[in-house]
Protein backbone atom coordinates (compact mmCIF):
# COMPACT_ATOMS: atom_id res chain seq x y z
CA UNK A 1 0.00 0.00 0.00
CA UNK A 2 1.49 3.09 -0.85
CA UNK A 3 1.11 6.80 0.33
CA UNK A 4 2.07 10.19 -0.79
CA UNK A 5 4.15 12.00 1.70
CA UNK A 6 2.80 15.76 0.23
CA UNK A 7 6.12 17.52 1.73
CA UNK A 8 8.75 15.33 0.29
CA UNK A 9 6.21 14.85 -2.67
CA UNK A 10 6.84 11.35 -3.41
CA UNK A 11 5.16 7.88 -3.19
CA UNK A 12 6.45 5.55 -0.20
CA UNK A 13 5.64 1.98 1.01
CA UNK A 14 3.06 2.25 4.18
CA UNK A 15 4.41 -0.87 5.88
CA UNK A 16 8.01 -0.12 4.80
CA UNK A 17 7.74 3.29 6.91
CA UNK A 18 5.81 1.87 9.79
CA UNK A 19 8.13 -1.39 9.61
CA UNK A 20 11.56 1.18 9.98
CA UNK A 21 9.66 3.48 12.80
CA UNK A 22 8.94 0.01 14.68
CA UNK A 23 12.10 -1.52 14.42
CA UNK A 24 13.89 1.37 15.12
CA UNK A 25 11.38 2.18 18.01
CA UNK A 26 12.14 -1.20 19.06
CA UNK A 27 16.22 -0.49 19.34
CA UNK A 28 15.57 2.67 20.82
CA UNK A 29 13.54 1.41 23.75
CA UNK A 30 15.98 -1.04 24.48
CA UNK A 31 18.91 0.89 24.69
CA UNK A 32 17.03 3.88 25.88
CA UNK A 33 18.24 6.22 23.06
CA UNK A 34 16.22 8.59 20.92
CA UNK A 35 16.50 6.92 17.72
CA UNK A 36 17.45 9.83 15.49
CA UNK A 37 20.35 8.78 14.49
CA UNK A 38 19.08 5.45 12.72
CA UNK A 39 16.25 6.84 11.26
CA UNK A 40 17.59 9.66 9.77
CA UNK A 41 20.00 7.39 8.05
CA UNK A 42 16.90 5.02 7.12
CA UNK A 43 15.07 7.27 5.64
CA UNK A 44 18.21 8.27 3.50
CA UNK A 45 18.86 4.51 1.97
CA UNK A 46 15.03 4.71 1.24
CA UNK A 47 15.62 7.75 -1.00
CA UNK A 48 13.66 9.98 1.03
CA UNK A 49 15.70 13.80 0.73
CA UNK A 50 17.84 14.16 2.91
CA UNK A 51 16.56 17.49 3.98
CA UNK A 52 13.54 16.15 4.87
CA UNK A 53 14.74 12.87 6.29
CA UNK A 54 16.76 15.40 8.79
CA UNK A 55 13.48 17.71 8.91
CA UNK A 56 11.46 14.67 10.23
CA UNK A 57 13.66 12.98 12.06
CA UNK A 58 13.72 15.61 14.69
CA UNK A 59 10.46 15.67 14.51
CA UNK A 60 10.02 12.04 15.36
CA UNK A 61 12.76 12.40 18.23
CA UNK A 62 10.30 14.45 20.49
CA UNK A 63 7.57 11.86 20.78
CA UNK A 64 9.99 9.64 21.56
CA UNK A 65 11.93 11.62 24.34
CA UNK A 66 8.48 13.15 25.83
CA UNK A 67 7.95 9.43 26.79
CA UNK A 68 11.23 8.73 27.80
CA UNK A 69 11.33 12.16 29.71
CA UNK A 70 8.06 11.55 31.38
CA UNK A 71 8.83 8.51 33.04
CA UNK A 72 12.06 9.99 34.86
CA UNK A 73 9.95 13.45 35.92
CA UNK A 74 7.83 10.57 37.76
CA UNK A 75 11.23 9.03 39.75
CA UNK A 76 12.66 12.48 39.92
CA UNK A 77 15.77 11.48 38.14
CA UNK A 78 15.74 15.29 36.14
CA UNK A 79 18.09 18.35 37.05
CA UNK A 80 15.88 20.74 35.24
CA UNK A 81 18.27 23.70 36.31
CA UNK A 82 20.80 21.79 34.75
CA UNK A 83 18.33 21.02 31.64
CA UNK A 84 17.69 24.49 31.17
CA UNK A 85 20.83 25.70 31.22
CA UNK A 86 22.14 23.22 28.44
CA UNK A 87 18.90 23.73 26.68
CA UNK A 88 20.14 27.90 26.68
CA UNK A 89 22.88 26.41 24.63
CA UNK A 90 20.96 23.73 22.82
CA UNK A 91 18.64 26.55 21.35
CA UNK A 92 21.23 28.44 20.07
CA UNK A 93 22.96 25.91 18.37
CA UNK A 94 19.81 24.77 16.72
CA UNK A 95 19.18 28.27 15.26
CA UNK A 96 22.52 28.16 13.96
CA UNK A 97 22.48 24.61 12.77
CA UNK A 98 19.91 25.76 10.65
CA UNK A 99 21.45 28.32 9.05
CA UNK A 100 24.36 26.23 7.94
CA UNK A 101 21.96 23.61 6.77
CA UNK A 102 20.27 26.06 4.74
CA UNK A 103 24.15 26.73 3.48
CA UNK A 104 25.36 23.70 2.70
CA UNK A 105 21.54 23.07 0.65
CA UNK A 106 22.25 26.01 -1.46
CA UNK A 107 25.91 25.00 -2.69
CA UNK A 108 25.08 20.72 -2.86
CA UNK A 109 27.60 19.60 -0.18
CA UNK A 110 24.49 18.75 2.76
CA UNK A 111 24.22 15.11 1.38
CA UNK A 112 28.07 14.98 2.31
CA UNK A 113 28.31 16.74 5.27
CA UNK A 114 25.30 14.53 6.61
CA UNK A 115 26.88 11.84 5.91
CA UNK A 116 30.48 12.98 7.13
CA UNK A 117 28.75 13.86 10.27
CA UNK A 118 27.40 10.62 11.24
CA UNK A 119 30.84 8.80 9.87
CA UNK A 120 32.65 11.04 11.92
CA UNK A 121 30.43 10.94 15.52
CA UNK A 122 29.27 7.12 14.85
CA UNK A 123 32.56 5.74 14.41
CA UNK A 124 33.66 7.48 17.19
CA UNK A 125 30.74 7.16 20.19
CA UNK A 126 29.94 3.27 18.66
CA UNK A 127 34.27 2.44 18.88
CA UNK A 128 34.98 3.85 22.40
CA UNK A 129 31.61 2.60 23.70
CA UNK A 130 32.62 -1.17 22.62
CA UNK A 131 35.84 -0.94 23.85
CA UNK A 132 34.65 0.35 27.23
CA UNK A 133 31.66 -2.42 27.06
CA UNK A 134 34.26 -5.10 26.34
CA UNK A 135 36.40 -3.93 28.88
CA UNK A 136 33.40 -4.23 31.30
CA UNK A 137 32.78 -7.34 30.04
CA UNK A 138 35.65 -9.02 30.52
CA UNK A 139 36.26 -7.85 34.04
CA UNK A 140 32.43 -9.38 34.80
CA UNK A 141 34.08 -12.20 33.07
CA UNK A 142 37.09 -12.67 35.83
CA UNK A 143 34.47 -11.36 38.81
CA UNK A 144 37.40 -8.38 39.16
CA UNK A 145 34.94 -5.35 40.79
CA UNK A 146 33.68 -2.71 38.73
CA UNK A 147 35.83 0.51 39.88
CA UNK A 148 34.08 3.17 41.06
CA UNK A 149 33.74 6.81 40.63
CA UNK A 150 36.02 8.56 42.71
CA UNK A 151 33.93 11.52 43.90
CA UNK A 152 35.65 15.02 44.02
CA UNK A 153 37.75 14.65 41.16
CA UNK A 154 38.10 17.35 39.43
CA UNK A 155 39.27 18.67 35.94
CA UNK A 156 40.29 21.78 33.90
CA UNK A 157 36.30 22.10 33.45
CA UNK A 158 35.78 22.93 37.21
CA UNK A 159 37.98 25.76 37.29
CA UNK A 160 35.96 27.87 34.64
CA UNK A 161 34.41 30.72 35.93
CA UNK A 162 30.43 31.79 36.18
CA UNK A 163 30.37 29.05 38.35
CA UNK A 164 26.49 28.00 39.20
CA UNK A 165 25.15 25.35 41.59
CA UNK A 166 23.13 22.57 40.59
CA UNK A 167 21.41 21.19 43.68
CA UNK A 168 19.84 17.94 42.46
CA UNK A 169 23.55 16.97 40.65
CA UNK A 170 24.86 17.73 43.43
CA UNK A 171 26.99 20.12 41.36
CA UNK A 172 28.64 23.61 41.71
CA UNK A 173 30.08 24.05 38.09
CA UNK A 174 30.94 26.92 35.72
CA UNK A 175 27.81 27.41 33.00
CA UNK A 176 29.98 28.12 29.68
CA UNK A 177 30.85 24.11 28.98
CA UNK A 178 27.45 23.63 29.94
CA UNK A 179 26.16 26.04 27.14
CA UNK A 180 29.01 25.27 25.00
CA UNK A 181 27.70 21.35 25.04
CA UNK A 182 24.29 22.06 24.74
CA UNK A 183 25.36 24.31 21.80
CA UNK A 184 27.20 21.71 20.19
CA UNK A 185 24.66 19.38 20.36
CA UNK A 186 22.06 22.04 18.97
CA UNK A 187 23.73 22.29 15.85
CA UNK A 188 24.31 18.46 15.59
CA UNK A 189 20.20 18.19 15.90
CA UNK A 190 19.38 20.44 13.08
CA UNK A 191 22.32 18.99 10.63
CA UNK A 192 22.05 15.63 11.59
CA UNK A 193 18.04 15.36 12.88
CA UNK A 194 18.88 13.73 15.88
CA UNK A 195 18.72 13.98 19.47
CA UNK A 196 22.19 13.67 20.24
CA UNK A 197 21.67 11.87 23.14
CA UNK A 198 24.42 9.45 22.46
CA UNK A 199 26.78 12.57 22.83
CA UNK A 200 25.10 14.21 25.58
CA UNK A 201 25.15 11.35 28.04
CA UNK A 202 28.77 10.52 28.24
CA UNK A 203 29.49 13.85 28.20
CA UNK A 204 27.80 14.57 30.86
CA UNK A 205 29.29 11.65 32.68
CA UNK A 206 32.86 12.04 31.56
CA UNK A 207 32.93 15.84 31.58
CA UNK A 208 31.19 17.73 33.37
CA UNK A 209 30.50 14.75 35.86
CA UNK A 210 26.97 14.99 36.33
CA UNK A 211 25.74 11.63 38.39
CA UNK A 212 24.27 8.86 36.19
CA UNK A 213 21.30 8.80 37.78
CA UNK A 214 20.00 11.93 36.46
CA UNK A 215 22.23 12.23 33.00
CA UNK A 216 19.17 10.29 31.27
CA UNK A 217 16.20 12.25 32.70
CA UNK A 218 17.97 15.33 32.58
CA UNK A 219 19.76 14.96 28.86
CA UNK A 220 16.07 13.38 27.48
CA UNK A 221 14.48 16.81 28.96
CA UNK A 222 16.78 19.28 27.28
CA UNK A 223 16.32 17.00 24.43
CA UNK A 224 12.74 17.66 23.75
CA UNK A 225 13.09 21.33 23.30
CA UNK A 226 15.63 21.10 21.20
CA UNK A 227 14.52 18.87 18.63
CA UNK A 228 10.90 20.46 18.75
CA UNK A 229 12.34 23.91 18.16
CA UNK A 230 14.76 21.96 15.42
CA UNK A 231 11.23 21.33 14.27
CA UNK A 232 9.59 24.67 14.07
CA UNK A 233 12.73 25.82 12.60
CA UNK A 234 13.27 23.31 10.09
CA UNK A 235 9.66 23.92 9.34
CA UNK A 236 9.55 27.59 8.90
CA UNK A 237 13.23 27.87 6.75
CA UNK A 238 13.67 24.81 4.52
CA UNK A 239 9.83 23.66 4.89
CA UNK A 240 10.98 20.09 5.05
CA UNK A 241 9.30 18.41 7.59
CA UNK A 242 6.85 16.01 6.21
CA UNK A 243 4.18 15.36 8.74
CA UNK A 244 2.86 11.78 7.26
CA UNK A 245 5.87 10.71 6.91
CA UNK A 246 6.70 11.87 10.96
CA UNK A 247 3.43 10.68 12.30
CA UNK A 248 3.59 7.36 10.64
CA UNK A 249 7.03 6.70 12.31
CA UNK A 250 5.99 7.97 16.02
CA UNK A 251 3.04 5.96 15.91
CA UNK A 252 4.99 2.99 15.20
CA UNK A 253 8.05 3.99 17.10
CA UNK A 254 6.61 4.50 20.15
CA UNK A 255 4.32 1.16 19.84
CA UNK A 256 8.03 -0.34 19.13
CA UNK A 257 9.34 1.13 21.91
CA UNK A 258 7.38 -0.75 24.54
CA UNK A 259 8.73 -4.04 23.71
CA UNK A 260 12.03 -3.07 22.86
CA UNK A 261 12.11 -1.44 27.04
CA UNK A 262 11.13 -5.45 27.86
CA UNK A 263 13.77 -6.69 25.90
CA UNK A 264 16.62 -4.56 27.35
CA UNK A 265 15.13 -5.37 31.01
CA UNK A 266 16.27 -8.66 30.68
CA UNK A 267 19.72 -7.86 29.56
CA UNK A 268 22.63 -6.71 31.42
CA UNK A 269 24.59 -3.40 31.46
CA UNK A 270 27.50 -4.54 29.83
CA UNK A 271 25.88 -6.69 27.32
CA UNK A 272 23.11 -3.63 25.90
CA UNK A 273 26.07 -1.51 25.64
CA UNK A 274 27.95 -3.76 23.74
CA UNK A 275 24.85 -4.06 21.59
CA UNK A 276 24.47 -0.38 21.26
CA UNK A 277 27.76 0.23 20.15
CA UNK A 278 27.88 -2.67 17.45
CA UNK A 279 24.65 -1.19 16.29
CA UNK A 280 26.05 2.53 15.99
CA UNK A 281 29.14 1.64 14.45
CA UNK A 282 27.70 -0.64 11.61
CA UNK A 283 25.54 2.23 10.85
CA UNK A 284 28.79 4.65 10.85
CA UNK A 285 30.33 1.36 8.40
CA UNK A 286 27.01 1.52 6.13
CA UNK A 287 27.37 5.79 5.43
CA UNK A 288 31.34 5.68 5.43
CA UNK A 289 31.30 3.02 2.60
CA UNK A 290 28.46 5.03 0.53
CA UNK A 291 31.31 7.82 0.79
CA UNK A 292 34.17 5.78 -0.43
CA UNK A 293 32.84 3.27 -3.31
CA UNK A 294 32.72 5.00 -6.38
CA UNK A 295 29.14 5.99 -6.91
CA UNK A 296 26.75 4.32 -9.63
CA UNK A 297 25.75 7.70 -10.80
CA UNK A 298 28.74 10.56 -10.74
CA UNK A 299 26.13 13.23 -11.73
CA UNK A 300 22.78 14.52 -9.72
CA UNK A 301 20.20 16.68 -10.80
CA UNK A 302 18.80 19.13 -8.27
CA UNK A 303 15.16 20.79 -9.25
CA UNK A 304 12.45 22.64 -7.65
CA UNK A 305 12.06 21.18 -4.14
CA UNK A 306 14.23 18.62 -2.17
CA UNK A 307 16.48 17.21 -4.50
CA UNK B 1 -7.92 6.93 -11.59
CA UNK B 2 -7.94 8.38 -14.94
CA UNK B 3 -11.53 7.63 -16.65
CA UNK B 4 -10.45 8.34 -20.04
CA UNK B 5 -9.97 5.26 -21.39
CA UNK B 6 -13.30 4.63 -22.96
CA UNK B 7 -14.68 7.43 -24.95
CA UNK B 8 -18.53 6.66 -26.21
CA UNK B 9 -19.01 7.05 -29.98
CA UNK B 10 -21.55 9.28 -29.51
CA UNK B 11 -18.65 12.09 -28.06
CA UNK B 12 -16.29 11.32 -31.42
CA UNK B 13 -19.04 12.26 -33.37
CA UNK B 14 -19.57 15.38 -31.40
CA UNK B 15 -15.98 16.27 -31.68
CA UNK B 16 -15.58 15.45 -35.52
CA UNK B 17 -18.44 18.16 -35.56
CA UNK B 18 -16.37 20.37 -33.20
CA UNK B 19 -13.43 20.14 -35.00
CA UNK B 20 -15.06 20.97 -38.91
CA UNK B 21 -16.63 23.96 -36.99
CA UNK B 22 -13.70 25.27 -35.53
CA UNK B 23 -11.36 24.74 -38.47
CA UNK B 24 -13.81 26.58 -40.69
CA UNK B 25 -13.08 29.62 -38.60
CA UNK B 26 -9.89 29.91 -38.93
CA UNK B 27 -7.79 31.71 -41.32
CA UNK B 28 -4.54 31.29 -42.56
CA UNK B 29 -1.26 34.59 -41.74
CA UNK B 30 -0.55 35.30 -44.85
CA UNK B 31 0.14 33.77 -48.43
CA UNK B 32 -1.39 30.39 -49.71
CA UNK B 33 -1.58 27.53 -46.99
CA UNK B 34 1.27 24.71 -47.83
CA UNK B 35 -0.82 22.37 -45.97
CA UNK B 36 -4.93 22.09 -45.66
CA UNK B 37 -4.70 19.66 -42.87
CA UNK B 38 -5.90 20.90 -39.57
CA UNK B 39 -5.15 19.41 -36.25
CA UNK B 40 -7.19 19.29 -32.93
CA UNK B 41 -7.05 17.56 -29.73
CA UNK B 42 -8.99 17.08 -26.51
CA UNK B 43 -8.66 15.00 -23.43
CA UNK B 44 -11.73 14.24 -20.89
CA UNK B 45 -10.11 16.14 -18.33
CA UNK B 46 -8.49 18.84 -17.84
CA UNK B 47 -7.27 18.63 -14.15
CA UNK B 48 -5.32 15.25 -13.16
CA UNK B 49 -5.75 15.03 -9.57
CA UNK B 50 -2.49 13.59 -6.91
CA UNK B 51 -4.51 11.77 -4.30
CA UNK B 52 -2.35 9.94 -1.46
CA UNK B 53 -2.42 6.71 -3.60
CA UNK B 54 -1.24 8.07 -6.49
CA UNK B 55 1.41 5.67 -8.58
CA UNK B 56 1.57 7.11 -12.14
CA UNK B 57 -1.50 7.31 -14.37
CA UNK B 58 -2.16 6.83 -18.02
CA UNK B 59 -4.09 9.89 -19.87
CA UNK B 60 -6.08 9.32 -23.16
CA UNK B 61 -5.86 12.37 -25.70
CA UNK B 62 -8.11 11.94 -28.79
CA UNK B 63 -7.63 13.84 -32.21
CA UNK B 64 -8.47 14.26 -35.66
CA UNK B 65 -6.90 15.41 -38.48
CA UNK B 66 -9.18 17.53 -40.79
CA UNK B 67 -8.77 17.88 -44.01
CA UNK B 68 -6.57 14.53 -44.82
CA UNK B 69 -5.84 13.12 -47.58
CA UNK B 70 -7.07 9.76 -47.86
CA UNK B 71 -4.46 8.41 -49.82
CA UNK B 72 -1.44 9.82 -48.06
CA UNK B 73 -3.47 8.43 -44.49
CA UNK B 74 -3.48 5.00 -46.65
CA UNK B 75 0.08 4.48 -47.42
CA UNK B 76 1.02 5.83 -43.87
CA UNK B 77 2.67 9.16 -44.83
CA UNK B 78 0.66 10.99 -41.45
CA UNK B 79 2.35 11.07 -38.11
CA UNK B 80 1.58 12.39 -35.31
CA UNK B 81 3.87 12.95 -32.00
CA UNK B 82 2.29 13.66 -28.65
CA UNK B 83 4.20 15.28 -25.95
CA UNK B 84 2.95 15.96 -22.33
CA UNK B 85 5.37 18.68 -21.33
CA UNK B 86 5.94 19.83 -17.10
CA UNK B 87 5.87 23.66 -15.54
CA UNK B 88 9.63 24.49 -15.93
CA UNK B 89 11.97 24.78 -13.46
CA UNK B 90 15.53 25.74 -13.18
CA UNK B 91 17.65 22.71 -12.84
CA UNK B 92 21.42 22.36 -11.08
CA UNK B 93 23.36 18.81 -12.05
CA UNK B 94 26.67 18.20 -9.78
CA UNK B 95 29.35 15.43 -10.31
CA UNK B 96 31.17 13.74 -7.77
CA UNK B 97 34.52 13.58 -8.51
CA UNK B 98 37.17 11.75 -5.54
CA UNK B 99 39.10 13.92 -3.10
CA UNK B 100 40.80 12.44 -0.24
CA UNK B 101 39.85 9.39 -0.99
CA UNK B 102 35.89 10.33 -0.71
CA UNK B 103 33.17 11.02 -3.55
CA UNK B 104 32.68 15.00 -3.04
CA UNK B 105 30.26 16.64 -5.45
CA UNK B 106 32.97 19.08 -7.23
CA UNK B 107 31.89 20.91 -10.17
CA UNK B 108 28.40 22.44 -11.08
CA UNK B 109 26.27 23.62 -13.49
CA UNK B 110 22.93 25.08 -13.73
CA UNK B 111 20.46 25.07 -16.01
CA UNK B 112 18.03 27.66 -17.41
CA UNK B 113 14.82 25.95 -16.70
CA UNK B 114 13.73 23.13 -18.36
CA UNK B 115 10.21 20.95 -18.01
CA UNK B 116 10.06 19.12 -15.19
CA UNK B 117 8.30 16.48 -16.87
CA UNK B 118 8.12 15.00 -20.43
CA UNK B 119 6.14 12.29 -21.74
CA UNK B 120 6.25 12.01 -25.83
CA UNK B 121 4.41 9.28 -27.77
CA UNK B 122 4.36 8.77 -31.65
CA UNK B 123 3.02 6.57 -34.32
CA UNK B 124 6.36 5.66 -34.62
CA UNK B 125 9.54 5.77 -33.39
CA UNK B 126 10.91 10.06 -33.88
CA UNK B 127 13.49 9.12 -35.91
CA UNK B 128 11.65 7.78 -38.40
CA UNK B 129 9.24 10.78 -38.64
CA UNK B 130 11.05 13.49 -39.39
CA UNK B 131 14.67 14.95 -40.04
CA UNK B 132 17.03 15.38 -36.99
CA UNK B 133 16.72 19.16 -38.22
CA UNK B 134 12.91 19.14 -38.87
CA UNK B 135 12.80 17.52 -35.10
CA UNK B 136 14.92 20.10 -32.97
CA UNK B 137 13.53 22.71 -35.28
CA UNK B 138 10.05 21.99 -33.44
CA UNK B 139 12.22 21.00 -30.08
CA UNK B 140 10.71 17.80 -30.09
CA UNK B 141 12.05 14.60 -28.40
CA UNK B 142 14.43 13.73 -25.23
CA UNK B 143 17.16 14.76 -27.05
CA UNK B 144 15.81 18.24 -28.53
CA UNK B 145 14.54 19.54 -25.04
CA UNK B 146 16.54 23.19 -24.43
CA UNK B 147 19.79 22.43 -21.90
CA UNK B 148 20.83 26.06 -21.89
CA UNK B 149 23.29 26.45 -18.77
CA UNK B 150 23.61 30.01 -17.28
CA UNK B 151 26.42 31.54 -15.32
CA UNK B 152 29.22 30.34 -14.99
CA UNK B 153 30.05 27.18 -17.18
CA UNK B 154 34.19 27.63 -17.54
CA UNK B 155 35.66 26.15 -20.74
CA UNK B 156 32.79 25.13 -21.68
CA UNK B 157 33.97 21.31 -21.82
CA UNK B 158 31.75 20.02 -19.39
CA UNK B 159 28.93 21.39 -20.66
CA UNK B 160 28.31 18.27 -23.02
CA UNK B 161 28.27 15.43 -20.20
CA UNK B 162 26.52 17.38 -18.15
CA UNK B 163 23.57 17.84 -20.16
CA UNK B 164 23.75 14.36 -21.35
CA UNK B 165 23.82 13.39 -17.51
CA UNK B 166 20.73 15.89 -16.94
CA UNK B 167 18.89 14.08 -20.13
CA UNK B 168 19.74 10.51 -18.40
CA UNK B 169 19.06 11.06 -14.87
CA UNK B 170 15.74 12.52 -15.78
CA UNK B 171 15.18 9.54 -17.82
CA UNK B 172 16.06 7.24 -14.94
CA UNK B 173 13.80 8.70 -12.51
CA UNK B 174 11.02 8.58 -15.23
CA UNK B 175 10.14 12.06 -15.44
CA UNK B 176 11.36 11.81 -19.46
CA UNK B 177 9.87 9.13 -20.97
CA UNK B 178 8.84 8.00 -24.51
CA UNK B 179 6.51 5.86 -26.25
CA UNK B 180 6.86 5.33 -30.14
CA UNK B 181 3.97 3.71 -30.57
CA UNK B 182 2.00 4.97 -28.29
CA UNK B 183 -0.64 7.12 -30.94
CA UNK B 184 -2.65 4.94 -33.27
CA UNK B 185 -5.05 6.00 -36.02
CA UNK B 186 -8.54 5.05 -34.78
CA UNK B 187 -10.54 5.47 -38.14
CA UNK B 188 -10.03 7.75 -41.27
CA UNK B 189 -8.14 11.01 -39.74
CA UNK B 190 -9.35 9.90 -35.64
CA UNK B 191 -6.56 8.71 -33.32
CA UNK B 192 -5.62 7.84 -29.69
CA UNK B 193 -2.69 9.09 -27.92
CA UNK B 194 -2.28 7.51 -24.96
CA UNK B 195 0.80 9.24 -22.50
CA UNK B 196 2.46 7.81 -19.04
CA UNK B 197 2.13 10.04 -16.41
CA UNK B 198 5.23 9.35 -14.17
CA UNK B 199 4.16 8.38 -9.50
CA UNK B 200 6.30 11.65 -8.93
CA UNK B 201 4.84 13.95 -11.77
CA UNK B 202 5.53 17.70 -10.35
CA UNK B 203 2.63 19.27 -9.95
CA UNK B 204 1.56 22.81 -12.11
CA UNK B 205 0.26 23.90 -15.60
CA UNK B 206 1.35 21.36 -17.70
CA UNK B 207 0.59 21.39 -21.81
CA UNK B 208 -0.58 18.76 -23.89
CA UNK B 209 0.96 19.17 -27.48
CA UNK B 210 0.42 17.45 -30.54
CA UNK B 211 2.22 17.80 -34.00
CA UNK B 212 1.19 16.61 -36.97
CA UNK B 213 4.02 15.46 -39.75
CA UNK B 214 3.25 14.60 -42.75
CA UNK B 215 6.26 12.96 -45.03
CA UNK B 216 9.04 14.05 -42.01
CA UNK B 217 7.28 17.49 -42.79
CA UNK B 218 5.87 19.65 -39.78
CA UNK B 219 2.40 20.67 -40.67
CA UNK B 220 0.39 21.91 -37.82
CA UNK B 221 0.54 22.05 -33.65
CA UNK B 222 -2.27 21.99 -30.92
CA UNK B 223 -1.45 22.59 -27.50
CA UNK B 224 -4.07 22.31 -24.37
CA UNK B 225 -3.30 22.42 -20.95
CA UNK B 226 -3.52 19.88 -18.45
CA UNK B 227 -3.23 21.03 -14.48
CA UNK B 228 -1.65 18.33 -12.50
CA UNK B 229 -2.72 19.41 -9.04
CA UNK B 230 -2.57 17.24 -5.61
CA UNK B 231 -6.00 16.75 -4.05
CA UNK B 232 -7.48 17.70 -0.58
CA UNK B 233 -5.35 16.92 2.50
CA UNK B 234 -2.27 16.51 0.23
CA UNK B 235 -2.93 20.40 -1.25
CA UNK B 236 -4.26 21.30 2.18
CA UNK B 237 -0.69 20.29 3.60
CA UNK B 238 1.05 20.88 1.14
CA UNK B 239 -0.06 24.82 1.31
CA UNK B 240 -0.18 24.89 5.17
CA UNK B 241 3.01 23.83 5.46
CA UNK B 242 4.42 26.51 2.86
CA UNK B 243 1.84 29.12 3.78
CA UNK B 244 1.67 28.88 7.29
CA UNK B 245 4.58 27.31 8.17
CA UNK B 246 5.29 28.49 11.66
CA UNK B 247 1.77 26.68 12.69
CA UNK B 248 2.47 23.77 10.42
CA UNK B 249 5.81 22.97 12.68
CA UNK B 250 4.02 24.32 16.07
CA UNK B 251 1.18 21.51 14.77
CA UNK B 252 4.40 19.23 14.12
CA UNK B 253 5.58 19.20 17.82
CA UNK B 254 2.16 19.04 19.63
CA UNK B 255 1.54 15.76 17.55
CA UNK B 256 4.63 14.84 18.71
CA UNK B 257 4.35 15.48 22.60
CA UNK B 258 0.72 14.24 22.30
CA UNK B 259 1.73 10.57 20.48
CA UNK B 260 4.73 10.35 23.45
CA UNK B 261 2.02 11.67 26.52
CA UNK B 262 -0.42 9.27 25.02
CA UNK B 263 1.86 6.87 24.37
CA UNK B 264 3.39 7.26 28.41
CA UNK B 265 0.17 6.77 29.40
CA UNK B 266 -1.31 3.87 27.83
CA UNK B 267 1.95 1.70 28.16
CA UNK B 268 2.60 2.81 31.83
CA UNK B 269 3.96 0.31 34.36
CA UNK B 270 4.07 2.04 37.46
Amino acid sequence: MTIYLPIAELSVDVFIILGMGAAVGFLSGMFGVGGGFLITPLLIFYNIPPAVAVATGANQVVASSVSGALAHFRRGTVDVKLGVVLLIGGLMGATAGVQVFLLLRKIGQLDLIISLLYVVFLGTVGGLMLLESIHSLRRAAKNLPVRPRRPGQHNWIHRLPLKMRFKRSKLYLSVIPIITLGFAIGVLTSIMGVGGGFIMVPAMIYLLRVPTNVVIGTSLFQIIFVTAFTTIVQATTNFAVDIVLAGLLMIAGVIGAQYGVRVGQKMRGEQLRAGLAILVLAVGIRLGFDLVVPPDEFYSVVQGGFG
Amino acid sequence: MIASHLVPLSLVALFCALITASAQERTTPSGPPKFVERLDIGISTNEIAISSDFSGADITVFGAIDSVDDFLLAIGAYDLIVALEGPHQPATVRRKERVAGIWVNRHSISFSPIPASYSISSTRPLESIGSRMELAAHNVGINNIRLMPKGAIGDGSLVGPFRDALRRIMQTRGLYQRDPSGVRFISRGLFKASVRLPANIPVGAHNVRAELYRNGEFVTEQTIRLHVVKTGLEQFTYNFAHRHSLLYGMFAVAFALLTGWLSSIIFRKD
